[in-house]
């Protein structure tokens, strides 16, 4: 399978849905593409577990079309569609060994006996298991048994997409990071299409060629990493993205150049007249503001947090709070200092929408 | 590790059920034991036998011997049958019950129904039921031609005694099965179906290894209740046709107070007793054993 | 106002499961409890509150002796990773619990959940079944029960693991002032170095059911005791390197040789290995006088301003820390460069043997 293409796809519990709102997932139009990994990211709520068993078919949408390529699968079972799922908990056969749990998709399709054990054997080296491969499932920690389910899906010669479920949300936080590299190791010697659900950004941009970022039923932003850390184009992605999330400050932008309060902030690029009645906002990233004692815009300093690598003060702007980076230099802050903004970054946003500018 | 507040208050309220249980269990439990060991010429007059009558009871060349020895033979095979019967017809119905909506409810309150109803009424209903005239049960059979009578015939007492059983109880082994199919979460039914697993797999290797320790609970329950069946094979069939039907509790019943044999009686309760517990600790031990194995 | 921990220890059958632990934990002051999972976090907290008697040790609030006192009569709340709330009761109801239970009058009660409610945005919400709200609401909720009971001893025990990100992000930073108020000694347990920090207060950093250090957070960050301590206060890992000091020169493994400058000057010829955390160290930063280990990329991840380098260098795995969205492949020929003079030095025991000298921090 080259791709998978989301025909306007979309799903309400309702039986007539009215407005956005009766929606668990609004129309959506996408095209997956074999060998890329795509994150489905978003906050609890936001319709990524239902996209994904739309896809894996374990929920039929009320409204759309899924492609296998050319074909039609919206309402194909599971177990013809060419996937495999790994859930948010270990799912594994208690009775049955390791080989025998990694054996057992391909024993249901009746392959023979040899080709089952020379997979199984190769799965088993890819995801280290194979120390393990004798002993009974049942006894073994979680990360292993995560690893055990993803074999499931791998050792399927058939199959062409991965889904994940969030599957990192019961392994012990130091061996998070093993199972993510793992993944990602995974991801590049099988040339799969893999999509993982996920709140978390780090793994959603650590694992994805692609994020796509859901809001109550909506596909607000799909991009690659960078994208969506340079230039988010919905105030919801500059708030999700990043630790912490954007600053977002109301203003009114004129030109080249915006008013919060009394402040003026320099803009990168040159910005048409916006209607009196729209929401501005100036958004910009905490990593592209910078506190310094003598120069800049004037703020009150709330408090500062030390991260250890970094710290960031809490500091407010004409009234609006705003987080700053403190240079490593820096070693006192008082209760008054000054920001710069890297005017490169300094984004515009109406009614949530970002607005693009003509370079100045 | 729980410290927990001493309060001598508290044995005002342990005192009456501990003068309950003396009086209504073990009280009695000691004089069962006293007449064990205990033979009566005439009334209320008592000397040591010792362990005569244990002897006499487990050697099967003597009268009650040998009536001991078939009555536990024929209790054995009941439980074991009604075993063979109700568990996987407990899970068969527990598997089709509806996972979702106002119809569980409405099912389960219906499959509990037998379970409610008094023994002894059971029993006369079923003695109503089989009546070859004016019972459904004994109509229809007979009407197809089967050589179906209660009083008469051994196997059609049995058959009647194990399909009463089976209709009052196996309701208790679809519920706790039920129970247990209802704790099993569904991400495994959907791997399953991604796995490609036919139905009777996933009976096997999800459902079936989750209901173990239901299963146990369900055994156990059901080996005691059959194993002392006694009211309803007395209300339908009496013990007959001959002794056909007497099970171990029901002969126990005829000895004691039938032929007031007092010491017989007594010894018989006793070993009873100690068979039950037995196989029930024996089952027990053997089966958190091997999931104490398993889980190494 | 202090709870005291005099060298408490538990045994559990044959295991010891917290190993003589003395703490002094102060009123007003956010205390973690840092810790990998199975540390003895959740131990240690069941003992301060009671619900677990020790078996060596004592336990002194105020002075006062309390080791055996149940805890229904130690004036302690928790909150729990799961949400924890009576399924039968409204929002309201939940938050009123404890006060009915200590037969609080009408009117004291109302004004107390009405403040508790008001602090965590739970007004409009005080009617509803905790099946009609969301994780953040519940756990909301559990802490507003904890807040009204004004208890001495506030124990939280990772109450944010089980939310989303975001979320998460939020109410950590709500915590500390919505117990600002209430002066009570207040501890958290976390699996997190991030939450530690942004909690600030003070640290313990736990392993394996000890308390390896114990002191203002910030400072068990900069100066860690033993390597206990540090690889527990690191995240993502410790990057470490085992060396031999003879004389003027630090030996790896591999054989490589270098000076040894700075504090590591210092020190008695020894094998010792040499930590550092992921943001003192560079990748081809081109020549800048720092020792470059050579190595390839294992993977990168990128976690939204910053991007975390897995490289392989033999004789381990170090991870990078490199500011802005880089995506190196894996196999990629990388050179690491280590700043020795931010690195820390443990002895073979694994105790503190030189230490960068801590910046001056706001």
């Amino acid at each position: 399978m080259a791709r998978i293409t989301l025909d306007g796809i979309a799903h309400a519990y309702a039986r007539n849905p009215q407005s956005p709102q009766d929606y668990a997932l609004q129309p959506l139009h996408h095209v997956w593409e074999q060998g890329k990994a795509y994150a489905l990211l978003g906050p609890s709520g936001c319709g990524k577990t239902t996209l994904l068993n739309i896809i894996s078919g374990l929920v039929i949408p009320s409204e759309g079309r899924l492609l296998f390529d050319e074909r039609d699968v919206t309402r194909l079972p599971t177990e013809q569609r060419n996937i495999a799922q790994v859930f948010q908990f270990p799912v594994i056969y208690d009775t049955m060994t390791v080989a025998e749990n990694l054996a057992f998709p391909l024993r249901n399709r009746k392959v023979r006996r040899p080709q089952i054990a020379a997979r199984v054997a190769d799965i088993a080296a890819m995801l280290e298991l194979t120390p393990y491969l004798n002993r009974r499932a049942r006894g073994l920690t979680a990360d292993a048994k995560q690893k055990i389910s993803l074999g499931r899906g791998l050792v399927r010669s058939d199959v062409s997409a991965v889904l994940f479920d969030e599957p990192l949300t019961v392994i012990d936080p130091a061996l998070k990071w093993e199972l993510r590299s793992k993944l990602k190791a995974v991801h590049r010697a099988l040339d799969l299409l893999m999509i993982y659900v996920t709140h978390d950004q780090t793994e959603a941009l650590t694992f994805a060629d692609r994020v796509v970022v859901l809001n109550e039923g909506r596909a607000v932003q799909i991009g690659t990493p960078e994208e969506l850390f340079e230039r988010p184009e919905h105030t919801f992605v500059g708030y999700f993205i990043g630790s912490p999330g954007m600053n977002l400050l109301p203003a009114q932008v004129a030109g080249t150049r915006a008013q919060v309060g009394d402040c003026e902030v320099q803009l990168g690029a040159a910005y048409p007249a916006m209607p009196a009645d729209a929401r501005i906002q100036i958004g910009v990233r905490p990593d592209f503001v910078t506190l310094a004692p003598t120069r800049g815009l004037k703020v009150q300093v709330r408090r500062v947090d030390d991260l250890g690598r970094k710290r960031l003060a809490h500091v407010s702007l004409a009234g609006h709070p705003m987080v700053a980076m403190v240079p490593d230099g820096m070693a006192t802050i008082g209760a008054e200092a000054f920001v710069n903004l890297d005017a490169a970054h300094v984004l515009v946003y109406r009614d949530d929408v970002r607005v693009e500018g003509v370079a100045a | 590790m729980n410290d927990k507040p001493w309060n001598n208050r508290a044995w005002f309220f342990v005192l009456p059920v501990l003068a309950f249980v003396l009086f209504s269990s073990i009280v009695p439990m000691m004089t069962v034991v006293n007449y064990s060991i205990q033979d009566s010429m005439g009334v209320n007059n008592f000397f040591w036998n010792g362990d005569a009558w244990f002897r006499e009871l487990l050697d099967p060349s003597t009268e009650i011997g040998a009536r001991f020895a078939g009555a536990l033979v024929r209790t054995f095979a009941f439980s074991l049958t009604c075993l063979a019967i109700e568990l996987p017809l407990g899970i068969a119905i527990a598997l089709c019950l509806p996972r979702r909506g106002w119809s569980i409810g409405a099912s389960l309150v219906l499959i509990a129904l037998p379970m409610l109803i008094p023994w002894n009424v059971v029993g006369t209903i079923w003695q109503i039921f089989t009546r070859a005239d004016i019972g459904l049960f004994g109509a229809v059979l007979t009407g197809i031609g089967l050589p179906y009578n209660v009083t008469q015939d051994p196997v059609s007492a049995w058959v009647t005694i194990v399909v009463i059983d089976v209709w009052h109880w196996t309701p208790l082994v679809i519920l706790l099965s039920y129970a247990g199919l209802r704790a099993i979460p569904d991400a495994f039914y959907q791997a399953a179906r991604i796995d490609g697993a036919s139905r009777w797999a996933v009976f096997i290797k999800i459902e079936l290894p989750k209901l173990q320790k239901v299963l146990v609970i369900a055994t156990l329950l059901r080996f005691m209740q059959t194993f002392m069946i006694y009211t309803e094979p007395v209300v339908v069939t009496g013990g007959g046709p001959g002794n056909a039907t007497t099970f171990l509790s029901i002969d126990l019943v005829k000895i004691a107070i039938g032929q007031v044999d007092l010491g017989k009686a007594a010894a018989m309760s006793l070993v009873y007793n100690l068979i039950i517990i037995t196989v029930c600790w024996v089952f027990y031990t053997v089966m958190t054993q091997l999931e104490r194995r398993r889980d190494a | 106002m202090s709870l005291i921990l005099d060298s408490i220890g538990l045994r559990v059958g044959e295991e010891v499961v917290i190993d003589d632990v003395s703490l002094a934990l102060e009123r007003g002051t956010m205390n973690v409890l840092l810790g990998p999972t199975l540390a003895g976090k959740t131990t240690l907290m069941r003992l301060m509150a009671g619900l677990d008697r020790p078996t060596t040790g004592r336990l002194l609030l105020d002075g006062k002796d309390v080791t055996g006192l149940p805890v229904r009569r130690r004036s302690v709340a928790m909150v729990y990773q799961q949400f924890v709330n009576y399924p039968s009761l409204s929002v309201y109801e939940n938050i009123a619990s404890p006060l009915r239970v200590a037969r609080l009058p009408k009117a004291e009660i109302e004004a107390r959940v009405a403040q508790a409610a008001r602090v965590l945005r739970l007004e409009n919400l005080l009617q509803r079944s905790p099946a009609q709200l969301s994780g953040g609401q519940q756990q909301r909720t559990a802490i507003a029960r904890a807040l009204v009971k004004r208890a001495d001893l506030v124990l939280l025990d990772e109450p944010l693991a089980n939310l989303d990100y975001k979320l998460r992000e939020e109410l950590r930073e709500q915590l500390p002032r919505i117990f600002a108020e209430s002066n009570a000694i207040l501890v958290y347990a976390t699996t997190e170095p991030t939450e530690a920090l942004l909690l600030g207060g003070q640290t313990a950093t736990l392993w394996q059911g000890r308390v390896t250090q114990h002191g203002p957070t910030p400072a068990v960050y900069r100066r860690p005791d033993n390597i206990a301590a540090a690889r527990v206060f690191s995240d993502p890992p410790l990057n470490e390197l085992a060396v031999d000091k003879r004389g003027a020169l630090i030996v790896t493994e591999a054989g490589r040789q270098l000076p040894a400058t700075g504090m590591l000057a210092n020190l008695r010829d020894g094998s010792y290995r040499i930590a550092f955390r992921c943001d003192d160290v560079t990748i081809d930063a081109g020549a800048n006088g720092l020792p470059g280990f050579p190595g390839t990329v294992s993977v990168t991840e990128l976690s939204g301003s910053e991007s975390f380098v897995h490289v392989d260098v033999g004789i381990g795995t170090w991870v990078c820390l490199v500011s802005g969205v880089h995506d190196w492949q894996p196999g990629a020929a990388v050179e690491v460069h280590v700043d020795m003079r931010r690195a820390f030095a443990f002895d073979a025991e694994g105790a503190l043997a030189a230490a960068p000298a801590m910046a001056a921090s706001a």
